[in-house]
């Protein structure tokens, strides 16, 4: 068991000067023992990176790691206690699953019957039992993907266990198995468990927190529904969800707003009067009549059959602050042209491809954002339970 | 056509006509055959057995440089030497049937659309994986070849990017008159992209038509295995007088149905999909079959949840929309609904699926798109 | 019934076609003829059918002269393999220094081989060369020309100091292709140095030193060049190996018959082996690897 406990910043090169020339911009960050946390980004954020420093195949530039009580920044990997498993299975092709499984035990000189036994525990979580004594070159990839976590295990007093996007070369419905495998583990053995990957999927079903990055800074940390509800940043927004959010820019003349959409509560007293961008996820978006107060004509413009749901895209057209339209958002709310995404569940109405309809822009679940992208109005606490 | 090298049979025997103009979609998991069937199609490879078509043409024999064909692969191929410009204009100097302006003219509107026209002067080993990808489409784009072949051209990318790149495929598709064929292994991007699938499975030709009516109307348990993301419920069963026998005491009212049909005898299977499953709620109709359950995992993926079953027919899934907290070992009910279950005979084929209100397809979005700025020429 | 699809392309072959005909096969022809013929003189020619071969294979010398060339050939790769691997890992991996290292290496391959017997042949002198002249000063008798041990020891020195730098670059290569992937696991897993060797760089390198093992079993069983230069064969017979023996037959004495009988036995024995050779590390490599090249794909 491990508390990680980061204070870092990274360049490669001698002396950086500005943001762009650091690979991890300085920062702070603690991982809760026995925790379960996800890093998240696009290629390049620096994900990678933040796990081999915890790891310890890359020392930080600057600052320090610590884990529980003991600084580790200068330790090698094999003094940390931790294990991680890579994107591609690596295994031991000369030895038999029993034999990989008992390499780390056996560097460390513990016993062959203590190694045995623990090994045959480890076999039985990751179903491997039956194909101990097979040569792990024989294998699908999948498992030798257990086979990597089951190295990892397999030791006692590891403290942490680091994965860098370790699903990508599985199938899909062998990735459902392995996920589910992952979180039991998770729950059996309590050990902290670091995930990297840039599918917000994975991400957002291993993880009770999820770190979402960005060109080598964590832009927001929370939970998964927490993520989803009050992204801090409109890359949040982008970013998490499939599709992501839609992002609309929109002016506002008068404070009308909180009047109009009733519900909204902004996290600032002030939501200040000029061009914001309103941000509203497409299962929140509403399809309405277009006499409803708040309703945006659209034109629909794309219909997917996504089997569980349908997908519809609608195109606004700009409406300029001021303009009543119908009983439209006017007296206070311009909005500029796009492509908005709606989500639809099976036994809803679909519209017609071309068919004018209106959208609700206001709900519950909008947010606002700002000039520099960050979040200033938006659900209150207390997001999505049942 | 039938494929077989050595001992190993790449594609069972099987017939296959695609709809000119349109997005056809190959859908099956790694190995299942569809990098074999795409090399056949590009005329890199020679069928062991039976003949290749194009436009009425046989074109079994002929080389691939013969053929009016544009191939993108997932790694990103380019010519790394030459820049983004020349790349894109080397099949248009090739065919060697363009002026040098109009050759010039095409690569920047092919750039343009692709969004890449800040990087001409670059080489492709500049540049991120996505840029070297829309280089690569540029270039097949630049031949308007009557076929493109793509084969999983965003596994290697970024989620987001993918994302972004799939919406950009059905603009860029339409209405160029080339028919596509589009190889994944992931069933969401078949049900986005719309069209045609052909789903495959270990070299075999499972079934072939409108996307939305594959995945509705599976012909057998391998294609509902194959074309399903989370994967389909599948229950052992058998046929009684009051319905669908599944076990433990549990009978499915599918009279109505049953009385359709043929008799049916021996092992049948009941799929249900995860998302026609409910749960706990008081005001399901009569005929809803209610299973006790006990919660063994919830994954949250922000928009849905996932919850995992333990129940007296085994271990179930049910997809449900937004956030939901279920704690270990809750007991819960799940409600079946008779209208959403598939049935399949003791061979795997489908004997009955759910009636059309839950299979209204979405209009082939390529087919949609070209005759609309077809209109608007 | 697949029709080829372009016929010129033949057109463009023939010129080798026939280059290699004139260079390879029509020689190799007239040999098989010589072996199957006794040549008394230019106008004289009798059909004997397999004499020849019979007789080439009862002679005692070619005999003698096999079992040098085995235990020569033995003992090249007991020698150069290891010391090769060694090599390769003591190499720089990246870096100005890389390049460097890899001219360096090289630089004893690119000596034509007629030289490099020379420059051993002075080497090893007592008066002029510095390994005889450091032995001697060291007390110990050294004379290649005298000692068969001596001819023997450094006619295998030489071949090492020539050939090894092609296995090391060959496992360069190979190393170079393992994904860090497999070295960070292991470091996390606390493998010894050893370990990495023995699990992880061994068996990745198992393609690599089949092909090394091929190509040093196939040159050092002809060798003709350096051992000719440095020793001329002797002292006596002690370093006359194969094709020396079979030259001094078939040039010295004019012994067309027997010399081109051997050199088609000598053509066979060595396809037999590299066949065997081949077949065996095949099996090897791929009882693991293919099928798991099959699956993991999956």
């Amino acid at each position: 068991m491990a508390r990680i406990h980061l204070d870092i910043a990274h360049s490669y090169r001698p002396h950086p000067r500005e943001d762009a020339d650091y690979a991890l911009l300085p920062m702070r960050q603690t991982f809760e023992d026995g925790g379960a946390y996800a890093l998240l980004g696009p290629s390049g954020c620096g994900k990678t990176t933040m796990l081999n420093i915890i790891s310890g195949l890359v020392r930080p530039s600057q600052g320090s790691i610590w884990f529980d009580e003991r600084e580790v920044t200068g330790l090698a990997p094999q003094q940390r206690n931790i294990a991680q498993v890579f994107q591609f299975p690596v295994v031991y092709d000369t030895m038999t699953v029993a034999q990989n499984l008992a390499f780390p035990l056996r560097n460390r000189g513990i016993d062959e019957a203590r190694a045995r036994a623990r090994v045959a525990v480890i076999a039985e979580m990751l179903d491997l039992s039956g194909q101990l004594d097979q040569r792990a070159a024989g294998l699908s990839a999948d498992q030798k993907q257990k086979i990597s976590l089951g190295r990892g295990l397999v030791r006692e007093d590891v403290g942490a266990v680091l994965f860098d996007e370790p699903l990508t070369v599985i199938d899909p419905h062998l990735k459902w198995q392995l996920r589910r495998k992952l979180k039991e583990i998770h729950r059996e053995l309590r050990l902290t468990l670091i995930y990297v990957t840039h599918d917000q999927v994975e991400a957002l079903t291993f993880a009770d927190t999820v770190l979402v990055m960005e060109r080598g800074r964590v832009v927001q940390s929370g939970s998964p529904s927490e993520l989803f509800e009050r992204p801090a940043h409109r890359f949040v927004g982008h970013f998490i969800g499939s599709p992501g959010m839609n992002f609309i820019p929109v002016t506002l003349l008068a404070r009308a707003l909180a009047h109009q959409a009733g519900a909204l509560t902004p996290a600032k007293p002030e939501v200040p009067p000029g061009a914001l961008t309103l941000g509203i996820r497409p299962e929140y978006l509403r399809l309405c009549e277009l006499h409803e107060p708040g309703a945006l004509p659209a034109q629909i413009e794309q219909i997917q059959d996504l089997g569980s749901c349908w997908l519809v895209g609608a195109r606004v057209q700009p409406v300029a602050a001021g303009n009543a339209v119908g009983n439209g958002v006017g007296n206070g709310v311009g909005v500029g042209a796009a492509l908005l995404r709606l989500r639809l569940a099976r036994g809803e109405v679909v519209p017609q491809l071309n068919q004018s309809v209106g959208l609700q822009l206001l709900s519950p679940h909008t947010c606002f954002y700002d000039s520099r992208d960050e979040l200033m109005a938006g659900p209150s606490g207390g997001v999505g339970d049942d | 056509m039938s494929r077989q090298e050595g001992a190993e049979v790449h594609l069972y025997p099987f017939d296959l006509q695609l709809e000119p103009g349109s997005l056809t979609v190959l859908l099956g998991a790694t190995q299942a055959g569809k990098t074999s069937l795409l090399r056949l199609m590009a005329g890199l490879d020679v069928p062991s057995r039976g003949r290749i078509w194009a436009d009425g043409r046989d074109v079994t024999g002929v080389a691939v440089r013969l053929r009016d064909v544009a191939m993108v692969y997932q790694q990103f191929i380019n010519y790394p030497s030459m820049t983004v410009a020349q790349n894109i204009a080397s099949p248009l100097k090739l065919s060697g049937r363009m002026a040098p302006v109009a050759i010039e003219q095409r690569v920047q509107e092919l750039a343009r659309r692709l969004r890449i026209e800040g990087f001409l002067d670059r080489l492709p080993g500049a540049l991120s994986g996505g840029q070297q990808q829309r280089v690569a489409l540029a270039r097949a784009l630049a031949k308007s070849a009557s076929l493109m072949l793509l084969d999983e051209p965003l596994v290697n990318l970024d989620y987001k990017l993918r994302e972004e790149l799939r919406d950009e495929f059905l603009t860029l598709f339409a209405g160029g008159g080339s028919t596509v064929v589009y190889a994944t292994t992931e069933p969401g991007e078949a049900l986005l992209l719309g069209g045609h699938t052909a789903v495959l499975d270990a070299g075999e030709l499972l079934q072939y038509g409108p996307t939305a009516e594959v995945f509705h109307r599976p012909k057998s348990i391998r294609v509902a295995r194959a074309f399903s993301d989370p994967p389909m419920n599948l229950i052992p069963a058998t046929a009684v007088a009051e319905g669908i026998d599944l076990g433990s005491g549990l009978v499915l009212d599918l009279r109505a149905a049953l009385q359709r049909l043929p008799r049916l005898a021996g092992a049948l299977t009941l799929g249900v999909r995860a998302g026609a499953l409910e749960l706990s709620s008081a005001q399901w109709p009569a005929n809803f079959l209610k299973i006790p359950a006990k919660v063994a995992l919830a994954e949250v993926s922000g928009s849905d949840t996932y919850i995992h079953l333990e129940s007296p027919l085994g271990g179930l899934v049910v997809q449900r929309t937004g956030v939901h907290r279920f704690a270990l070992g809750e007991s819960v009910t799940v409600g079946m609904d008779p209208g959403a279950a598939y049935l399949f005979d003791a061979k795997g084929a489908m004997v009955f699926a759910p009636s059309p209100v839950h299979t209204a397809g979405a209009p082939d979005l390529l087919r949609a798109k070209s005759a609309q700025s077809a209109g608007t020429r | 019934m697949i029709k080829p699809v372009n016929q010129k392309a033949w057109w463009l072959v023939l010129p080798v076609i026939l280059c290699v005909a004139f260079s390879a096969i029509l020689p190799l022809m007239t040999v098989v003829n010589y072996s199957v013929q006794d040549i008394i003189s230019p106008e004289r020619r009798v059909f004997v059918g397999t004499e020849w071969f019979v007789a080439v294979l009862r002679d005692e010398e070619l005999h003698g002269a096999m079992l040098r060339q085995f235990g020569y050939s033995l003992a090249v790769l007991v020698v150069e393999v290891p010391l090769g691997i060694l090599l390769a890992l003591a190499m720089p991996v990246d870096g100005w220094r890389a390049s460097a290292t890899l001219v360096l290496v090289a630089l004893s391959l690119l000596i034509p081989w007629n030289v490099v017997g020379t420059i051993w042949q002075i080497f090893g002198r007592s008066d002029i060369g510095l390994l005889g002249a450091v032995l001697e000063a060291l007390g110990t008798e050294y004379s290649y020309t005298g000692n068969p041990t001596h001819a023997w020891l450094t006619v295998l020195a030489m071949d090492v100091w020539h050939w090894t730098p092609l296995v090391a670059l060959l496992c360069y290569a190979g190393l170079r292709a393992i994904p860090e992937a497999f070295y960070q696991a292991a470091r996390i897993d606390g493998a010894s140095r050893l370990a990495v060797f023995r699990y992880i760089q061994l068996p990745k390198l198992r393609g690599v030193l089949m092909i090394a093992v091929l190509l040093r079993f196939m040159d050092s069983f002809m060798i003709y060049t350096e051992p000719f230069v440095l020793t001329g064969g002797g002292p006596g017979n002690a370093t006359t190996f194969l094709s020396q023996y079979l030259t001094q037959k078939a040039v010295g004495q004019f012994d067309l018959g027997p010399a081109a009988a051997f050199s088609l036995i000598y053509f066979l024995i060595i396809l037999l082996f590299c066949f065997v050779l081949y077949n065996w590390m095949q099996r090897v490599g791929t009882s693991g690897t293919s099928a798991a090249g099959e699956q993991g794909a999956r």
